[in-house]
């Protein structure tokens, strides 16, 4: 089990704007009434996209058992991160100290099944708590089979799902960046006149495949991405993350101390951005130029800019039309509100109201650089707050994270999904395509009139006498009818 | 009759287990006004809401004991009393429980402790009933949660009858029925409207037909059930002339009830099937006194006409079929009436349910040990939750989706499964997949006479 000492050392962020509020880190939950996952939780979320590799969850079922399958991040080849694995520990393992024996086995298991490049075994609460020592046993597992094993030790208990995705770094750094030089180039891929850059991608995920929107576009500039943690990433390409010349923090601060510490322990330089809306691609092309410091990658990059900048207003003018002036309530966390804001201001959209629960104060100056002095910044993101402001705004719609879906709906309000759950992909200038038609799918539906408009019988009307006067009428018609 | 193969390898590869707080969670969810709070992480509660939320799309009520490190070690007693306090005071519900996670049990929790402490230090919400269960996820399975639940919601929320001075019969026409986790909001529909041909009033416990059959009600958002069996419904079962209790896992709750209330209970495994139903239809007709409405007996013509057109796809069909004890036993049952055989079946846990089901033998395992089976004893179908779907895909077989969590398709959860007509439907369903999936076919012979078209003659090499 992580000490309180070591858990205090992972909620001092320095490079988190949180930590310099007077709480640092972040709150403790409230018994009946709290919402989210937890360390494990996020750990899971952070590391599970590393397709090749297998991923043990040392726990009883309930770990694994709700959780395995995440289908919202995609994997351009290996299939292994979907295969869910878990000791399932039982009530003999808990009471007689076995959980620590099936778990070595397990790993033996899993190698000898799977052939994985690596094993990753994720800690939950009841082995902490019987104080399983998951790194003694991943040590002599690694010795024995000749197999990376990694510890990420992320019970539940330790704290939240933010909590979990500095544990799913903090491993990263500590295990297995630095463990392998990145290969040559690949023979064939050089191109005259271009000099390639490696970089690294920390916080990507990859959710329906939406970083190949992105990719592309960096292939062609010569920036190599050596790895994305974690999106379609392999166990081979995480091990090289030393090597990059640049990292970018992607529309997250969760895994915040992966740059740090990388920039710390290599001196790799790193910038914060996203690939959500025109505009923030540009911003976060013209970045990597701008650190690299090359001025043939800048000025190819400004003519790609120009390029697909153009290429793109073109294609969304006519939703454009269709979409401008709808106002928008955007209820996400952190650093995705900024984001999100600057690619629905991009097509015309009106961002009434923002919620800044996860947001840094650095965050909230941006929002209001992007939407004014007066915005609303949403605290309290109870349901019932989030349909008041909707009401009290006049929204056209509800972008939020997958949990606040029903919420949306049951009070009949359109609703697009924008969390890691969602089977769409919005990043890049192509993704922008995909953002407006979910958008208009929603606001334009023709379900919202069937939906809210009240049975036709509950209403007075006159057509409700209708049928028995034709009742009447044709019999009295009828040669029978006297 | 079947054989148990017990577990005999370290590492549980693609579960098909949940857990024992998902089941419980589910028997709260069909009482109105409920909430389940698990006393655990918080995790062990986000992950539950995901995976029903996947399963029925619905807003999910369920909450959070949220023990941290220092609960964890130090004792978690306070955040179940003032847990208990803060959705009392917030949500006015009418059903709390208190379900267990395998964190709570291993530290020692005394869940049952904590609600009379509750119970002493907040007496202001005397009116909300709180009912504590056991149900650590190192044992059992979604299942086996359920029953513990609804055996305690029985204990503590209905009346001894000579306490309560219920009578059984008084209320001539009501039927109770203790409804199993494997009931869908379309099968219980079903039953309901089977039961009332007969004259006869239902009361559901739970009902997760009143509360997550996906409706759209006039209010926005409650932070407990809109609908389910009705708490007030609990003090008056005992003045019912039966109880149905459907699902070999629920007999021990239909004992209890029986026991205190006087109230006799009648045991089904399971309504899927021809027998099955003929036996649910037989006891039904004797508790009403009344004759099988027409109706009835044309839909039960309608099944066996159905058997008869299908029985050509399913007979000798080779079907492998993973889930939780009673329904893979109602499974096997439908699969054997037809004459298909059964090469696989795994199920979550083991249950008593499991030593009289008609096949060879029965792995408790996962998901890896049903794709293992089936490919080696060479299935031809799948039966499974969506989890089984990229096993089928491997193994290159159709899958008819089944069980818990249902999350690629819409619509899962209200599939009726049970009586006449959701036994015929299901026998179409089959059926339909066994015809529309390519079939190992003659491979076409190419004459060296033939006098086909130039175009048609076979190139040789």
């Amino acid at each position: 089990m992580k000490s309180t000492k070591d858990i205090a050392e992972l909620l001092d962020e320095p490079a988190c704007e949180h930590n310099k509020k007077e709480k640092s880190g972040c709150a403790k939950p409230k018994p009946g009434s709290a919402a989210g996952g937890c360390a494990f939780d996020g750990a899971q979320i952070a590391l599970l996209p590393i397709a090749d590799v297998a991923h043990i969850v040392h726990g009883p079922i309930a770990c694994a058992g709700s959780s395995w399958d995440n289908r919202g991040t995609r994997s351009s080849g290996s299939d292994l991160y979907r295969y869910g694995m878990t000791t399932d520990l039982t009530e003999q393992d808990v009471i007689m100290g076995r959980s620590e024996k099936r778990l070595f086995h397990s790993i033996k298991q899993a190698i000898d099944s799977y052939d994985p490049p690596a094993v990753f075994i994720y800690n939950t609460c009841v082995p902490a708590l019987v104080g399983d020592d998951i790194g003694a046993i991943c040590k002599q597992a690694e010795q024995r089979w000749g197999v990376t094993v990694v510890p990420i030790d992320c019970a539940g208990f330790y704290g939240t799902k933010n909590l979990g995705n500095r544990i799913a770094g903090d491993a990263m750094v500590n295990h297995v960046i630095g463990t392998r030089d990145p290969d040559l180039l690949p023979e064939g891929s050089a191109r005259p006149g271009i000099r390639v850059h490696d970089v690294n991608l920390v916080g990507e995920y990859n959710i329906a495949g939406e970083f190949w929107h992105v990719l592309p576009l960096l292939d062609e500039l010569g920036l190599r991405v050596l790895c994305t943690l974690s999106g379609d990433a392999r166990f081979r390409e995480v091990q090289t993350m030393h090597k990059a010349e640049v990292n970018m923090m992607v529309c997250s601060k969760a895994m915040v101390n992966v740059a740090r510490k990388l920039q710390q322990k290599y001196g790799t330089p790193w910038f914060e951005g996203s690939f959500y809306g025109i505009t923030d691609t540009s911003l976060a092309l013209r970045d990597f130029a701008r650190v690299i410091g090359d001025s043939d990658l800048t000025e190819r990059t400004e003519a790609l800019i120009a390029r697909e900048e153009t290429r793109i207003r073109k294609a969304l003018e006519p939703w454009r039309e269709r979409l401008a002036g709808k106002r928008v309530l955007l209820f996400t966390g952190g650093v995705k509100s900024w984001s999100v804001i600057s690619a629905l201001q991009d097509l015309g959209m009106v961002v009434v109201a923002t919620g800044t629960k996860k947001s840094t104060e650095e965050d909230k100056a941006r929002i209001r650089e992007l939407m004014g002095e007066d915005t609303v910044m949403i605290e309290d993101g109870s349901p019932k707050a989030l349909l008041k402001i909707v009401r009290d705004y006049q929204a056209d719609i509800l972008i939020a994270g997958g949990r606040n879906m029903y919420t949306a709906l049951k009070a009949r309000v359109p609703f697009l999904d924008i969390n890691q759950e969602r089977e769409f992909g919005y990043e890049g200038y192509q993704g922008m395509l995909e953002l407006v038609r979910q958008l208009a799918l929603t606001i334009e539906s023709p379900v919202w009139p069937a939906v809210r408009a009240p049975a036709p019988w509950k209403v007075e009307c006159a057509s409700r006498t209708i049928s028995a006067s034709k009742i009447e009428k044709v019999r009295l018609a009828y040669p029978s009818a006297e | 009759m079947a054989e148990i193969l017990k577990r005999n390898k370290a590492l549980s590869v693609n579960p098909l287990k949940a857990s024992q707080p998902i089941g419980g969670s589910l028997a709260t969810l069909g009482f109105d006004r409920a909430i389940p709070m698990l006393h655990g992480s918080q995790g062990c509660t986000a992950f539950a809401k995901v995976f029903f939320v996947r399963h029925f799309r619905e807003p999910i009520p369920l909450q959070t004991t949220a023990m941290d490190q220092g609960s964890s070690v130090m004792g978690a007693d306070e955040n179940v009393v003032e847990g208990l306090k803060a959705i009392a005071d917030k949500s006015n519900p009418a059903l709390i429980t208190v379900l267990t996670t395998g964190l709570a049990e291993t530290q020692g929790a005394d869940v049952h402790r904590n609600v009379r402490e509750f119970r002493a230090k907040y007496p202001e919400y005397d009116h909300v009933a709180v009912v504590a269960v056991n149900t650590p996820d190192f044992t059992g399975c979604v299942e086996t949660g359920y029953a513990a639940t609804l055996t305690e919601i029985v204990r503590t929320q209905v009346p001894e009858a000579a306490e309560a001075g219920t009578k059984p019969g008084t209320r001539k026409r009501q039927v109770n029925v203790l409804a199993g986790p494997m009931l869908t909001p379309g099968d219980l529909e079903a039953l309901r409207d089977l039961i009332e041909q007969f004259q006869l009033r239902p009361v559901f416990v739970p009902d997760i037909s009143d509360s997550l059959d996906g409706v759209l009600t006039d209010l926005d958002f409650s932070p407990v059930t809109i609908g389910g069996t009705p708490l007030s419904e609990m003090a008056a079962l005992g003045e019912a002339t039966a109880t149905l209790v459907i699902g070999a896992s629920l007999k021990k709750a239909g004992e209890l009830l029986q026991q205190k209330t006087g109230v006799a209970s009648f045991y089904f495994d399971h309504l899927y099937g021809l027998q099955a139903n003929d036996a649910l239809i037989v006891t039904l007709s004797e508790i009403a006194g009344l004759d099988v409405p027409e109706r009835i007996e044309r839909q039960r013509a309608q099944l066996q006409d159905a058997m008869l057109d299908t029985h050509f796809m399913l007979g000798q069909l080779r079907v492998a079929i993973a889930a939780d004890p009673d329904q893979l036993n109602a499974f096997v049952d439908l699969i054997a009436e037809m004459g298909g055989e059964i090469v696989a079946a795994v199920s979550a846990a083991n249950a008593p349910v499991l030593g009289r089901t008609k096949t060879d033998a029965i792995k408790i395992g996962d998901l890896e040990d049903l794709e293992a089976i089936a490919k080696e004893r060479r299935a031809q179908l799948l039966i499974g939750n969506s989890h089984a779907v990229s096993a089928a895909e491997r193994l290159g077989i159709p899958i008819l989706r089944a069980g818990f969590p249902l999350y690629d398709i819409i619509g899962g959860y209200q599939k009726t499964w049970i009586g006449y007509r959701g036994t015929r439907q299901t026998l179409f369903d089959l059926a339909n997949l066994v015809i529309n999936f390519a079939h190992e076919e003659i491979e076409p012979y190419y004459s060296i006479y033939a006098q086909k078209p130039e175009t048609e003659r076979r190139r040789t090499a």
